[in-house]
């Protein structure tokens, strides 16, 4: 288990690395490298060239304004999970982030791998999705910003264009005291996600969910955003029956299997994983204030 | 196709210059070119946890991580635990409360739980079980490793707690 | 004599040098020059060979010998792999070529060795050889393989069977037939791998000079493997060395000799440079061999209080696509069924079948996991169906320690009648139910209920034949320096053999334990040996330490009395010195007395004077020992996801004499986290094809440190009269019945929908699935 010969460049600047992407044949990009190497000793994957963004220092660190974060795709995912604004902004972030890996690989691992690459079974994508982010790629044809919704468009793939790198993710922190929860079932601590569900909520003063999101993992070639349900939730308050009936909403979805568990298991576990989900996100969501005249 | 590139590294606080390959992993590097076997391959694609050193100060997996991207970097494996006068208190416990049968996969989980103690040194029973789920051992069913992980914490709070 | 270190828990000296990373592991043998392997393996689970070409693979970088089976010596080529345990039982014997000749019968069979500068290389050229295969039809399910069309593993076989043997005793069939109650399970146990964390490697060393050969290898049994390699090679066994250096990890999979071994020898020979093989994980996942395939289909006849009438059925065993250890875990199998009860008659039908699988060895259980698995889900299902407490069932059938020893009846691997030598099974059984707070567990069941958690409790109780011979010697000798020179035939893969026998010898000669130096695991060390399986070491190699350290000590004693003009009777051995009782303590160091019992050059030694204070005993068992243990499980399912947590687990052991409860607690630990992958995670599955889709550590999963709690473990001590130091095998009881007490456990939390699980590993989806037939959904358990 030893990788194929390649060559190695190290670009110190994101121009040079789309220069080397558009000219270099199979060539290929490493983040954290904590799915691609296992890949490339397997020989699963075989570029002649890899082209390491370590380098570049531009792609790192997170940047807040007043609307926007800006994460960008070589943070670590130790950074995220242990950032404190993050974790007052976007709390499901690290929510999610507890099931991501291990300690080893987060210390490794990026953002902008782990959305790259695309396992269906992913949270960080999934969490992206649910959160409405929208992925800046620079290419050789210059930059552009692409809806999560529209990123992840298959099995592992992306709507990354062969000379294009994922810089950066744009996301609009929730309302503070929203509600949200990240659940999932894996086989054991740290594996891929069997299923999981991301969920956000925010309420009005009385408690009528004005905004939700649902977002799925595992249970389709790509995380799955599930609209049926958010627009079940919105203008209720929520209880036992609503959350009965909008989880089994999230859970009827062309599901598909593999190894560990058939379309028919996963299904069922979008159902219950989306029942928790929704009412942990509505144990942790704080209603607005009634706004005084 | 081929390319070696020139790389210098500091290991367990001594720097080493080589020139270097591009496929070769970190771990075959630290074994082969450098001499340091205690670092151990057990599965070479970042599951099992044996190959696991400190890249400046953080646990990382030297099977997923090529040499190459190593320049300029400080690693430290498990021979650079041993202090002056023998092993580590984390060593010491490990021997002490049974943490390792074959071996094979200790030297791993000595440098997660390196980093776990300096980051947290007070950590939970729950917390020193989540960072071994980065590593797989088949001999000790992680009874021992985990008792030696919470007396090394112990024990260094205790020297802390007298200085 | 005392027993200073004898029960102690004493640290192991082995753990210095391993927690520093000073291990020497096969892979860190680093000797210059050496070049590196890798193998050419089968794709497809059954094809013939058309044609290989290995030119252009010749011709890459770095590259300095590709070899197939048509470049090997005429005997490696023509003759496939010694059997080592034949049975008379078996129709077909059928081992491995080194290199396959002309079909393949398993994915991962090695078709070519490329010998190269390093590893990388040799795999780049691996995509240069090209082979036409004729792909045939393969057999994966053992099931299918007894179908009278069903496709042959072997080409050239009229069969898949292997063998058919019946064990019974008793009239089993009178037995059932006046029953007041029969009970029938079908149950299975998937197949899963040793996975030792430190995979297999090889290290050949050719001397041309002396016409001699080193073998450094990851094996369990470096003695076997040197008669089987001598055998292949055709060479003087004695010019043949093997070293097991640090081994990390062994579990029964490193027992074998592999075919790849002798082909990495053979290279070494060939090109008289040292060679290398280091087994990556996939190819441990397609070539290290596997266990635990086995379909039952059991019966139990049971009177109106539970008590045992007779006990039949039949029972299907995959073997895999060969049989490198002959057909000893559905043997060892059915020997373990009747366990710790009485089980007046019995009877079990084996068949054994070649499918295109790796070939299945004895992994950590060998067959008892299996045969425990199925006994105690019978006697789960009569408690059920009785309405008895699962514990008060078992006690009522268990053998009283009064019978001992105690003869089941039949004839067990060792070719021994199946005689329980030593064993408290009620006393262990009541400990383990102590630990495990067993009568308090309705209360916590019905308190977690009202919280709307569903947690369940599992017993299972076991006998575990252990300490299997034919022998292991050890070798005391005292050092010119007063050290004292232990060497055995015996091997570690992570047990702390070297600290167990310093600390048996320790206290036979009354020395120091830090002065005991053990080497082990090397052919060089002692004339014959045997190895590590079968919980073996302890019995074997312990009572020959014990019985070499005692004559050491009469020599001792003889050669102090001399010197110090004492009678023996009045002389301490004491921290390597013999010590006159009374008076100023005259005392003499071992270093001189070693010293003496040389003698000096060109002079005659007294009369009746030990020559050299050394002896070599090999200890050989009569019999198996017999092994015992009763193991509670209590977990928690999450009946939304199915997934178990297992809260508490306790274990009450039985082998004898403790030498180091550290260790032994160590082993029943590590054996019980085993035995939880086999009940929850492990399933190495292949599909139709015989085609593998677990080969990794992502896909094929074993337990991590959130999955395994720490047991309780209690010791219950009946020693064994059959061996001079007490002591029974310790280093499989933990995984043995740990299936059987978690499964019973699920069904136990899952009780108030009456699911039933018949099969190992138990995965989440299938208690979903079962739950959703029950209508568990429909009550919104969720």
């Amino acid at each position: 288990m030893k990788p194929a010969p390649f060559e190695y460049h190290a670009p110190a600047s994101l121009d040079e690395a789309v220069a080397l992407l558009a000219t270099l044949d199979n060539a290929k990009v490493i983040a954290g490298g904590q799915s691609l190497v296992a890949m490339m000793n397997f020989r699963y994957a075989m570029p002649d060239h890899l082209i390491d963004l370590g380098n570049i220092a531009s792609l790192s660190g997170l940047h807040f304004d007043a609307q926007i974060l800006r994460i960008g795709s070589m943070t670590r995912q130790r950074e995220i999970e242990f950032s404190a604004a993050l974790a007052n902004k976007v709390p499901l972030l690290k929510a999610a982030l507890a099931h991501v890996g291990h300690r080893q690989t987060r210390n490794r691992g990026t953002l902008g791998g782990s959305l790259a690459h695309a396992d269906p079974a992913a949270e960080l994508p999934t969490v992206c999705l649910a959160l409405d982010a929208e992925i800046e790629i620079v290419g050789a044809a210059g930059a552009r910003v692409v809806p999560m919704r529209d990123f992840t468009n298959g099995f592992m793939t992306t709507a990354l264009g062969y000379d294009e790198i994922l810089v950066a993710v744009h996301i609009r922190p929730w309302r503070l005291g929203h509600g949200y929860s990240f659940q999932e079932y894996a086989r054991r601590h740290g594996d891929f996600a069997v299923a999981g569900a991301a969920v956000l909520l925010d309420a009005n003063h009385d408690g009528v969910i004005e905004r939700a999101s649902v977002a799925l993992c595992g249970v389709a070639d790509r995380p799955i955003r599930r609209d049926e349900a958010e627009t079940a939730l919105v203008g209720q308050v929520l209880d036992e029956s609503i959350i009965a009936r909008v989880a089994s909403l999230a859970g009827d979805v062309e599901a598909t299997g593999d190894i560990h568990g058939d379309a028919t298991y996963r299904r069922h576990l979008a159902r219950v994983l989306t029942t928790r989900a929704l009412r942990e996100a509505s144990s942790r969501m704080t209603t607005k204030k009634r706004e005084t005249a | 196709m081929t390319t070696t590139h020139s790389i210098s590294v500091n290991i367990n606080g001594q720097t080493y210059a080589r020139v270097v390959e591009a496929r070769m992993t970190l771990a075959d590097f630290l074994r082969h070119e450098i001499g340091l076997t205690g670092t151990h391959l057990g599965c070479e694609h970042g599951v099992c946890g044996a190959c696991t050193v400190l890249i400046d100060g953080r646990s990382a997996r030297s099977c997923l991580t090529f040499a190459v991207q190593m320049n300029g970097r400080t690693l430290t494996t498990v021979e650079g635990l041993n202090v002056a006068v023998g092993l580590s208190p984390l060593q010491q416990a490990f021997q002490e409360h049974h943490g390792l049968q074959c071996g094979f996969c200790t030297s791993g989980m000595l440098m997660t739980l390196t980093e776990l103690l300096s980051d947290n040194p007070d950590p939970t029973e729950q917390e020193v079980r989540e960072v071994l789920t980065g590593h797989l051992c088949r001999c000790t069913g992680y009874a021992g490793p985990v008792r030696a992980a919470l007396a090394a914490a112990e024990h260094l709070k205790g020297i802390k707690g007298a200085a | 004599m005392g027993s200073k270190n004898f029960g102690a828990r004493v640290t192991r000296f082995e753990d210095v040098a391993l927690v520093s990373g000073k291990g020497r592991y096969v892979d860190d043998i680093q000797i210059a020059g050496t070049l590196h392997a890798a193998f050419l393996r089968s794709p497809h689970g059954h094809a013939r060979i058309k044609s290989i070409d290995t030119s252009a693979a010749l011709r890459c970088e770095g590259v300095h010998a590709v070899l197939t089976a048509a470049d090997l010596p005429e005997r490696m080529r023509k003759q496939r792999m010694p059997l080592l345990l034949p049975n008379a039982t078996m129709s077909t014997l059928r081992t491995q070529h080194s290199l396959a000749v002309d079909e393949v019968c398993y994915v991962g069979q090695a078709l070519a060795i490329i010998v190269a500068d390093n590893r990388y290389l040799a795999e780049d050229a691996l995509a240069a050889i090209e082979v036409e295969y004729e792909v045939l039809k393969a057999v994966s399910d053992v099931r299918a393989a007894l179908a009278a069309g069903a496709p042959r593993a072997h080409a050239d076989l009229d069969s898949n069977v292997v063998s058919e043997f019946v064990m019974n005793y008793g009239d089993v069939d009178a037995a059932f037939a006046s029953a007041p109650h029969v009970f029938r399970e079908e149950l299975w146990q998937h197949r899963g791998g040793g996975m030792a964390m430190e995979t297999r490697g090889v290290l050949a060393q050719a001397d041309v000079t002396t016409d001699s050969l080193t073998l450094w290898s990851s094996t369990q049994t470096p003695h076997i493997a040197r008669r089987m390699l001598a055998e292949v090679l055709d060479v003087d066994v004695e010019s043949i060395r093997i070293i097991a250096p640090d081994v990390g990890g062994g579990f029964g999979p490193k027992a074998i000799f592999y075919p790849e071994d002798a082909v990495v020898a053979h290279a070494s020979r060939a090109l008289g440079r040292p060679v290398k093989f280091i087994e990556d994980r996939r190819e441990h996942f397609l070539c290290a061999t596997q266990e635990r395939d086995q379909y039952w289909n059991v019966e139990i006849a049971v009177d109106n209080d539970g008590n045992i009438l007779g006990v039949r059925g039949d029972m299907l065993h995959d073997t895999g696509a060969f049989v490198p250890w002959g057909i000893i875990m559905p043997y060892i199998a059915g020997a373990t069924m009747p366990g710790p009860y009485v089980v007046p008659a019995y009877r079990l039908a084996c068949t054994v079948a070649f499918t295109n699988k790796v070939a299945t060895t004895p992994v950590r259980g060998a067959g008892r996991p299996q045969a425990v698995f199925a006994m105690e889900r019978l006697m789960d299902r009569v408690a059920r169906e009785l309405r008895l407490d699962p514990a008060e069932l078992r006690r009522r059938n268990y053998i009283r320690p009064e019978q001992m020893p105690y003869s089941v009846g039949l004839i067990f691997r060792d070719g021994k009648p199946l005689i329980y030598d030593s064993g408290d099974y009620p006393r262990g059984h009541d400990a383990a139910l102590d630990l495990a707070g067993y009568q308090g567990f309705p209360e916590r069941q019905a308190s977690a209920r009202a919280l709307g958690r569903f947690i369940g409790i599992g017993v299972a109780s076991y006998v575990e034949g252990t300490g299997l011979g034919p022998f292991e010697g050890v070798t005391v000798r005292i050092l010119p320096d007063g050290k004292v020179r232990v060497t055995s035939g015996a091997t570690s893969q992570g047990q702390g053999t070297r600290t167990t026998l310093a600390q048996i010898v320790a206290d036979r000669v009354g020395c120091r334990i830090e002065d005991v130096a053990v080497t082990i695991g090397d052919t060089a060390g002692i004339a014959s040996g045997v190895g590590a399986f079968a919980s073996r070491l302890a019995v074997n190699a312990g009572s020959s330490a014990s019985i070499a350290g005692d004559h050491v000590r009469v020599s001792i004693l003889k050669l102090a009395s001399r010197a110090l003009g004492l009678p023996e009777s009045e002389i301490d051995l004491e921290d390597g010195k013999a010590i006159g009782r009374g008076g100023n303590r005259p005392a003499i160091s071992f270093g001189e007395l070693s010293r003496a019992a040389q003698g000096m050059p060109g002079f005659s030694l007294d009369a009746g004077q030990p020559v050299g204070l050394e002896h070599t005993a090999y200890f050989a068992p009569t019999q198996a020992s017999y092994c015992s243990g009763t193991h509670v499980a209590e977990v928690e399912v999450d009946v939304g996801t199915g997934a178990v947590k297992i809260l508490n687990y306790s274990v009450a052991h039985d082998c004898g004499n403790v030498i180091n409860p550290m260790i032994v607690d160590g082993q029943v630990q590590g054996g019980v986290a085993h035995g939880i992958g086999n009940a929850l995670l492990e399933w190495m599955q292949y599909d139709e094809n015989a085609q593998p889709l677990t080969t990794t550590f992502a896909d094929y999963l074993l337990p991590m440190a959130t999955d395994v709690p720490t047991c309780a473990i209690a010791h219950v001590e009946t020693p064994s009269p059959l061996n001079p130091i007490g002591v029974k095998g310790a280093g499989e009881g933990g995984t043995i019945p740990a299936a059987a007490a978690i499964i019973a456990a699920v069904e136990n939390a899952l009780s108030p929908f009456g699911v039933r699980f018949a099969e190992t590993p138990l995965m989440p989806n299938r208690i979903v699935q079962a739950l959703e037939e029950a209508g568990a959904y429909a009550q919104q358990v969720a």
